[in-house]
């Protein structure tokens, strides 16, 4: 706990602004929740193709769409939305340890990941309306874009939050007494990695 | 006297880089599961054996994704070792948030099937 954090006295004992991005986290549960149950019923109810996982032919043009889903790329997008956040834990522990090459190196590792999976995001979706499949095309496309677009809105929210911390850190004014201020951006970083552990079977995997 | 503990109270020793590092390297692995796991259900060169494993495809990869889950919030996220407060607020909209999910499901296969017959 930084010396900052014992400066704050509260009734609970608990620094206020970690329970208030916990709380906040809590919230985003049921978000992502109303958004993962949206593209669950809505799914298997589209009228016309590109589909997820089988082809589908247009009964009046006679053209086939095939699945839309390709698992490679967005493989190695999980994979390295996983490790982001062993590097984000690492960079934490450097800004406690006051180990500011620690701090700097693994914190930048981790923008690395997070604009790699932002590109990835990026790149699927472009390719996804190449092939056919735009928000109003059907139901499935209309929830997939919905549920990943907001995940990849959070994830950009959380690349540009860790810039700036990345800028503090590089600029020495994100000493052990302000890693609580990591911290907290931490666990935001940590909770899109867990929404998208949620995201990716269910989407990607299960047919 | 004080009755409420204090911050400091509430804090516990973190993990070392090594376990978080080896938790990394679990979750890869983990990862690495559920996409050989689909490969071999439902993947181009998937034989007999994959269709046999289709009716246990969805609960082995939830459970695979409920244990990086759990590994994720309470190693890195550090809810092993802080305050119970905190893992208070994540766990119970989390509870929520699966019964949201799992009642609108049920609710729309139902409306479903009596739409579908004409109930």
């Amino acid at each position: 706990m930084s010396a900052d954090a014992h400066a704050l006295e509260t009734s609970t004992g608990l620094d206020s602004r970690k329970l208030a991005i916990w709380t906040f986290i809590g919230s985003e549960c049921l978000f992502f929740a109303s958004l993962i149950s949206n593209y669950l019923v809505q799914k298997p109810r589209s009228l016309v193709g590109p589909l997820a996982h089988e082809a589908w032919t247009d009964p009046a043009t006679g053209k086939v769409f095939e699945p839309i889903i390709e698992i490679p790329l967005v493989t190695v997008g999980t994979a390295l939305l996983l490790f982001s956040s062993l590097f984000i834990v690492l960079a934490l522990n450097g800004a406690q340890k006051g180990n500011r090459q620690q701090l700097i190196g693994w914190l930048g590792a981790t923008l690395l990941c997070g604009m790699f999976f932002v590109g990835m995001q990026v790149y699927e979706f472009t390719h996804f309306v190449h092939k056919g499949l735009t928000l109003q095309r059907n139901l499935f496309g209309a929830s997939f874009f919905v549920l990943t677009g907001f995940h990849g809105t959070h994830v950009t929210i959380g690349v540009i939050w860790l810039f700036t911390m990345f800028v503090l850190a590089l600029r020495g004014q994100l000493p052990p007494k302000r890693a609580v201020n990591l911290e907290i951006a931490a666990l935001y970083w940590h909770f899109v990695d867990v929404v998208w552990i949620i995201i990716f079977p269910v989407v990607y995997l299960i047919k | 006297m004080d009755a409420h503990p204090t911050a400091h109270e509430h804090e516990h020793a973190h993990p070392t880089p090594g376990t978080y590092a080896k938790i990394g390297v679990f979750l890869f692995v983990l990862t690495a599961l559920e996409v050989g796991l689909y490969e071999g259900t439902y993947g181009e060169h998937a034989g007999s054996f994959g269709a046999s494993l289709q009716p246990f495809f969805v609960p082995l990869l939830l459970a695979l994704s409920a244990i990086k889950f759990a590994l994720v919030a309470m190693y890195y996220m550090h809810l092993k070792n802080d305050s119970k407060l905190f893992s208070g607020v994540f766990v119970f909209p989390i509870i929520i948030a699966a019964v949201i999910i799992v009642g609108l499901i049920v609710l729309q296969t139902y409306h479903w099937a009596f739409a579908s017959t004409g109930g």
